[in-house]
């Protein structure tokens, strides 16, 4: 089955509305795609649709944060990140207030409308931040769940959520847990930390490695910031082959942030999936990923790659 | 006037020229800061603080407060001046200004210093947190009032005139913004730079309700206030028309002084000259 994590959100918020009075959403013309709009239809009074305004949309927010709410400001991710980073840099995240920046149609997973609206460094962006919170859901179920964290946690959050339907992961009895990466699968040859949507392309990698007795561990990297250190260390130094997969730049993103930690406390090799420094383009969301290498069989290949390269471990 | 009137009038007079004095020997000692556009809104932040905001200085965090946001930043030593003066921290450590370690950054800081609601420095933000807290206000119908005070240059942010269409559109009549309308801005007249004017026109276009003031008389603003308060369903704009490094005469109207610290000889004489008017 798939669900788009942008619909898990607009869900999430309903449910998260009854529970936190002072939640408020604030949306910059997207509501209806960024699925905001259901809670505008359940609480009209905590919902503020800011127009084609992102800067004043982060500021806003900040304001209401510092009046004690809990603001959800939503847009798509290329706009909240880029068009409004000073906002979020001196208004949020300098004084570590309690705002929930969450981005829709983010990477190149957006499809048709091409490069322009395609964000492939908004992770680098919210990560250099310091206070901020980065977490990337990989299905319907955790985006549920990553949301409820995030509101319940005190300090700016920033969740990247897609536009198209994704697999569903997850059951409902899976368990989040803010800033721990968690282990989908074991094996000794490599491993795999995955974010987001290539979470379910490394678990498919994995099971063709398997058919040809390869088996390598799967990590969902959700938080991106704070990063799990020592489940990467650790994974790391025990299989002494590493590979990242994200939808998003190899430049600041997960890749670089799990590089971070391989160079400063366990070198071992490390392969990186993900876009490799260049803006997108129009195509379909599928035939995108293929063409930028994002698929499960270019972390097949990429597995391949850094085995070859292993110098430790098993 | 009535007496009580005469009596508040001379009580902020007196506030004021201990609070310029306060930002010259701030800025002198920290060696760097902007004493220009701090000087230039003494009388509207004074008369803010001491008269017509609801404030607790002891409980800076009291949830019905009126609250001031600097939108304008660099003007930081004024807003320490007064929130010293005021009794939100002991007035010697505004001696530390811009020095490591301080709470007295460089630009307010929130979370720092009692009685500095936002951070701000970056121009064009504080209305956009004005209207935020403003809103809140009406979600919990608490009866607070929000200020934010703007510079002239500063209108030349595009955020100004987003926060402005989203203040008027959502009809907050809570929140006040005054314009420090000194005139001048780093590079020059801010008419020459880039010019925002005319600036009541453009306000009243966006939806706001304008007066303007001189911004040195504290006669004006208190009835501009009073004004303010009385505005409904739209948000209020005082245009204050000031002198940039208004009270130390070789700094009047010297865009040079826009973001520079006197000297110890340039820091004597302008404090010999605000002495001058006290006695």
């Amino acid at each position: 089955m798939n669900i788009a994590t942008r619909d898990a959100y607009g869900r999430a918020l309903v449910e998260l509305g009854k529970e936190y009075p002072n939640l408020v959403v604030l949306d910059a013309d997207l509501a209806k795609s960024t699925k905001t709009a259901d809670f505008a239809r359940f609480f009209p009074d905590r919902f503020f649709d800011m127009g084609i305004a992102e800067q004043n949309m982060m500021g806003t927010a900040a304001g209401l944060a510092l009046a004690g709410k809990i603001p959800c400001a939503s847009t798509f991710a290329v706009f909240a990140t880029g068009r409004a980073f000073d906002q979020i840099r001196n208004t949020i995240a300098y004084p570590g207030l309690n705002v929930k920046i969450i981005a829709t149609h983010a990477g190149i997973t957006v499809g048709e409308d091409g490069a322009s609206h395609q964000s492939i460094e908004d992770i680098a962006l919210m990560r250099a931040l310091p206070n901020m919170t980065v977490i990337v859901p990989a299905d319907a179920v955790e985006t549920g769940k990553a949301v409820a964290a995030a509101v319940a946690h005190e300090g700016p959050v920033y969740i990247r959520l897609g536009r198209p339907a994704v697999p569903v992961l997850f059951d409902e009895n899976y368990r989040f847990r803010l800033g721990r990466a968690e282990i989908l699968r074991r094996g000794p040859d490599a491993v795999i930390f995955a974010t987001g949507i290539m979470v379910s392309e490394a678990l498919k990698a994995a099971e063709a490695l398997s058919g040809r007795g390869v088996d390598v561990t799967v990590v969902n990297v959700h938080t991106i910031k704070p990063l799990d250190v020592e489940t990467v260390s650790g994974l790391a130094m025990k299989t002494g082959a590493v590979v990242t997969a994200e939808e998003h730049s190899i430049i600041g993103g997960l890749g670089s942030a799990v590089a971070e930690v391989l160079a400063e406390r366990c070198p071992v090799p490390l392969v990186r999936v993900g876009i490799r420094d260049r803006f997108g383009e129009s195509g379909k969301p599928g035939d995108l990923l293929e063409a930028f290498g994002l698929t499960a069989s270019h972390i097949v290949e990429a597995v391949d790659r850094v085995r070859q390269r292993r110098v430790c471990g098993k | 006037m009535s007496s009580s009137q005469e009596e508040l009038l001379q009580e902020l007079g007196k506030k004021a020229r201990v609070i310029r004095s306060d930002i010259i020997r701030m800025v002198a000692e920290a060696g760097s800061g902007h004493p220009g556009g701090s000087l230039s809104a003494v009388e509207i932040v004074t008369t803010l603080y001491f008269h017509v905001m609801r404030i607790r200085p002891e409980e800076p965090d009291w949830p019905d407060r009126d609250r001031f946001v600097l939108s304008k930043g660099h003007a930081a030593p004024l807003l320490y001046a007064v929130l010293a003066e005021r009794g939100y921290f002991p007035v010697e450590e505004l001696l530390t200004l811009r020095k490591l370690g301080s709470r007295l950054q460089g630009h307010p800081a929130f979370g720092k210093l009692p009685g500095v609601e936002a951070s701000t420095g970056s121009l064009g933000q504080g209305l956009s947190i004005s209207l935020g807290i403003a809103l809140a206000g009406k979600i919990d119908r608490r009866d607070y009032r929000v200020y934010a005070l703007l510079g002239d240059g500063e209108n030349e942010e595009g955020q100004v005139w987003e926060a402005a269409m989203a203040a008027a559109h959502y009809g907050v009549d809570n929140l006040t913004a005054v314009l420090d309308y000194n005139g001048l801005q780093i590079d020059g007249p801010v008419a020459e730079v880039l010019s925002p004017l005319p600036l009541p026109e453009k306000w009243r276009s966006f939806g706001w309700e304008v007066r303007e003031v001189d911004g040195h008389s504290f006669e004006e603003l208190l009835a501009a206030f009073e004004w303010a308060k009385g505005v409904h369903g739209r948000p209020s704009m005082i245009i204050a028309k000031t002198v940039k490094g208004k009270g130390v005469s070789f700094m009047e109207n010297a865009v040079d002084w826009h973001g520079k610290a006197p000297d110890r000889e340039q820091a004597a004489k302008a404090l010999a000259e605000l002495e001058a008017v006290t006695s």
